[in-house]
């Protein structure tokens, strides 16, 4: 396809190719350090309390055994964080969510904190905590806490985004609205209209190591912390905030990231473990259980939404609504604004409205997921889009094709787009041999698209050449899948110098400005492009060295391939001097040669992915096999195409865990009852195929080589492509995610059952 | 707590701690040995980060009490070099990206050497049921069936 890929005009020397990354090394000999890896001496472990209730008033805490137990060096609650947040409304949920403050709202919520000698001491102590809790009615179910007589968390949540404000409390904390044109104007010139609602249930990112760190806080209100997280200096600010401390004094090093997928861009115990060290005067290393993982870190919503779909019987979708229920656990979310800015983002819609109500319930808080809240709206209007097209009997991609936006495109939720990459994903879906590979008995096939904005955001980046001519680059962005060898790819391609003399680390917070953290996709767009200017930056001090090296004004010289040249015969005949020579000068010419920037990088380029499976129905047990994949997504420019392939593979690994069988489980009391691996299992080696990709790359304008965020919307088709794929392998509709195998037989069941009495 | 003395070999080397009764194999690995490279994912034996070879069996470490291993071999991920010499399955792995955040990475390799210590030419299917024992959420598992397919190759000398 004729895609301008090189719109730049630049020709790339090193970028686009797959050199070894540089973190390799460490990561296959064990010896990378994570979260929970590194110890300081005189180090003390901590343990959190937490809440056995899904909703309790805390009538009372006794700590005065525990305080008592030899090698209990500290036993914090919520009396040592007093609320510091000045009426910051997000911050003081954050705080809550630390440690419960006369309330516990999940199963899982800490109440009580200790830092002792050793984690047996710590483990002891925590029994002898005595808390009195008055047990409160609660709602764990999305749909359940939006019904009139259920439980109400908060005495003072009062509807948002409605007029007039309601004047009694519920716990639906926020309506949004979304959309153009008329719908009801739209559904009368449909022939064709199909509405179902859909129901998603909560999963987890599921990152292999759990929350850790080690923190050491003295009583001057000077600190450091090393901790396992998508966004240190966020963490630093959230940190400081909570405990009144100096930012600037607060110093975090990020470790390597043992996964994150969103659940790492939220503060958990890391201000506990902070407050603890400071009350004991000694570092404080706080490790989360797995179990504590579950309970209380990061879960993604769970969802109910209704979806509403008209079109002509030539294929042109006349209307289209959807109204969005998720639920963010005990707080105001963005979730499910978030699924209802992206729900129609596909297609090129003339009358389009969506809803979103974030709701309340008595779950851990809900944390950032890849492409949060993306995957459950296109779940369900994927679906409905590929029942509309079966119903008027066009083939699903065609039909899709038919409607998809493109440059130009007012896009659902706001925004005109530019060049977009969703109508060439479809066009390589309906090229790809996997749509025409035959089906046998019991297998089905399904497609999907899916959209995530993508993000930029702060960015602070250094850049300094050494005296032997080899290049550092700092970064204040996490590397969570590779982004080292990005940087380093794209610092090479600036500078002229190979790959191997550039090393890319990820600075902590003392020795850059402020970055955000490493979500909405945005380390290789945004680090990316302050890593491009930063080399330019240098790049003029190169210049300008060289210039005075062969004394002629700078702008007789120019750089080309890792040298400094005269611009042209005027300028002098000088024999190019490469970096190499002209940073061993350095200290004759200036001193030190470096470029910085520090930016809000914005442009970020929107993402689409088409994805296409195929399944096979075990119709005695219900179980689903994946028996192929195929991710088709817009990258806007690979810079290191293997680490691409990977987020591509990845998010779509993820995507099939929660398709068919990641699920939180409550029981009746409101508790967790599968907050482990072996009853919260994800996919293992042997569930899944191998997972092929095809990379397109539609430049995004607004970056100096194209680059478009590609690590979130990998997860969001998944679901609605394998629905699909099993509900034509079934032969009937599924509408509620995971499609596990109880779920299955029962809709088989149902189906069965309504045939029989059609017969 | 009473601690149990223990004489073991790691990677190796002879190796002594004292440990308690109900202290797991990992924990001693990680906290009285630095041995840090053997994770903590889960605790349970569920997540196989922990992997380690006691007496040339795979099992997980955390599973696996530091009291039992007195004259036993251990190998852990610190001793698969040999010295500055990478072992194949260490070199596929960045050779093929089969690796993303890296924290499953140790115990795949471990277990990836005992497959194919069992079993020189495994099929896909082998090496996926081999490995269903680790998990890794980044990778979706592509790229590391590939790495220990060219890795078993390569030490098959195909």
């Amino acid at each position: 396809m004729a895609y301008d890929t090189n719109f730049t005009g630049q020709k790339f020397k090193v970028v686009g190719t797959r050199p070894l990354r540089p973190d390799g090394l460490d990561k296959v000999t064990g010896r990378a350090r994570y979260g929970a890896d590194v110890s300081a001496p005189g180090q003390l472990v901590g343990r959190v309390l937490r809440s056995p209730h899904a909703h309790a008033k805390i009538v009372k805490i006794d700590t005065s055994k525990a305080e008592k137990l030899p090698g209990v060096k500290a036993v914090i609650t919520s009396a040592d964080l007093p609320d510091l947040t000045n009426g910051d409304a997000g911050m003081y949920d954050i705080l809550v969510n630390c440690m419960a403050r006369g309330k516990a709202l999940y199963d899982g919520h800490a109440v009580a904190a200790v830092a002792a000698v050793d984690a047996a001491t710590a483990r002891k102590a925590l029994k002898l905590i005595n808390v009195e809790y008055k047990i409160l009615p609660h709602v764990t179910d999305v749909d359940e806490a939006v019904k009139p007589g259920a439980p109400v968390l908060h005495s003072k949540m009062f509807t948002d985004g409605v007029e007039p404000k309601p004047t009694k409390a519920s716990n639906v904390a926020k309506r949004t609205e979304f959309g153009h044109g008329d719908v009801e104007k739209g559904f009368k010139e449909a022939d064709v209209i199909v509405e179902r609602s859909f129901k998603t249930e909560q999963t987890h990112q599921g990152y292999i190591e759990p929350h850790a760190c080690l923190a050491n806080l003295g009583s001057d209100g000077q600190g450091e912390m090393w901790v396992c997280t998508q966004g240190h200096f966020v963490y630093r600010n959230t940190c400081a905030t909570l405990l009144g401390l100096d930012a600037a004094k607060l110093r975090v090093t990020a470790s390597e990231i043992g996964g994150g997928f969103g659940g790492k861009t939220h503060v958990w115990a890391e201000p506990l473990a902070l407050a603890l060290s400071r009350k004991a005067n000694r570092p404080v290393k706080l490790v989360m259980t797995r179990d504590e993982v579950f309970k209380a870190s990061g879960p993604t919503s769970s969802t109910s939404i209704d979806v509403k779909i008209g079109a002509t019987k030539d294929g042109r979708i006349t209307a289209a609504t959807a109204t969005l229920r998720y639920q963010g656990g005990p707080f105001l979310g963005m979730w499910a604004e978030l699924g209802a800015m992206t729900s129609y983002a596909c297609y090129d819609l003339k009358n389009v409205k969506t809803v979103g109500y974030e709701v309340v319930v008595n779950r851990p808080k809900v944390a950032a997921y890849r492409a949060p809240s993306a995957p459950m709206a296109a779940f369900a209007v994927e679906s409905v889009v590929d029942e509309l097209a079966h119903k008027i009997g066009m083939d699903a991609v065609a039909f899709r094709i038919k409607n998809a936006a493109k440059e130009g495109t007012k896009s659902s939720y706001g925004p005109t787009y530019g060049p977009i990459g969703i109508g060439p994903t479809l066009e390589a879906a309906k090229n790809h041999p996997h749509m025409k590979a035959p089906l046998k008995k019991n297998q089905g096939r399904g497609m999907a698209c899916g959209f995530w904005f993508n993000f930029g955001g702060q960015t602070s980046t250094s850049l300094n050449v050494t005296p032997d001519g080899s290049v550092n680059v700092s970064v204040g962005t996490i590397d969570v899948g590779g982004s080292r060898a990005s940087m380093a790819l794209i610092a090479a391609e600036e500078l002229g110098v190979p790959y191997e003399n550039v090393r890319c680390v990820v600075a902590d917070t003392s020795s850059l400005g402020h970055n955000d953290m490493s979500d909405g996709s945005r380390v290789t767009f945004s680090s990316g492009m302050n890593t491009v200017i930063a080399a330019r930056n240098a790049k003029k001090v190169l210049i300008q060295r060289a210039a005075k090296m062969w004394d002629i004004p700078e702008e007789a010289v120019t750089w080309e391939d890792g040298h400094a040249k005269p611009a042209g015969a005027n300028a002098g005949n000088f024999p190019p001097l490469s970096l190499k020579e002209i940073a061993a000068a350095a200290g004759n010419t200036g001193g030190p040669i470096a470029g910085h920037n520090e930016f809000v990088a914005d442009g970020a380029g929107v993402s689409f992915a088409t994805h296409i499976c195929d399944v096979e129905l075990d119709p005695e047990t219900g179980a689903t096999k994946i028996i192929r994949y195929t991710v088709i997504q817009d990258a806007g420019k690979a810079i290191h195409p293997s680490y691409v392939e990977g987020q591509y593979q990845g998010g779509a690994a993820q995507g099939i865990g929660w398709a068919l069988n990641e699920e939180y489980v409550y029981g009746k009391d409101g508790r967790l009852q599968n907050a482990g691996y072996l009853d919260y299992r994800i996919p293992v080696c042997s569930d899944l195929p191998m997972i092929d990709t095809v990379i397109l790359e539609i430049p995004n304008p607004n970056h100096p080589y194209g680059v478009r965020g590609v690590g979130e919307t990998s997860i969001v088709p998944p679901l609605a492509a394998i629905a699909n794929a099993v509900s034509n392998a079934a032969g009937v509709r599924m509408t509620h995610i995971p499609m596990s195998p109880p779920r299955i037989l029962k809709a088989l069941d149902d189906q069965a059952k309504t045939k029989a009495k059609a017969a | 707590m009473a601690g149990v003395h223990v004489s073991t070999t790691v990677n190796g080397d002879p190796a002594e701690f004292v440990c308690d009764p109900d202290e797991p194999l990992l924990d001693v690995l990680r906290n009285r040995l630095g041995l840090t490279g053997a994770k903590e994912g889960c605790g349970t034996g569920d997540c196989g980060a922990c992997s380690v070879t006691v007496d040339g069996e795979l099992v997980c470490s955390c599973l696996v009490l530091g009291a039992e291993v007195e004259g036993r071999k251990i190998e852990t991920i610190e001793g698969m070099a040999d010295g500055d010499k990478l072992h194949p399955l260490q070199r596929k792995f960045i050779e093929h990206a089969a690796l993303q955040c890296g924290i499953c990475t140790p115990g795949f390799l471990i277990a990836a050497r005992a497959l194919l210590k069992k079993n020189a030419n495994p099929t896909e299917e082998e090496i996926r049921f081999g490995l269903a024992g680790n998990l890794c959420r980044c990778t979706g598992y592509d790229k590391i069936v590939r790495a220990v397919q060219d890795a078993a190759r390569e030490m098959r000398g195909a």
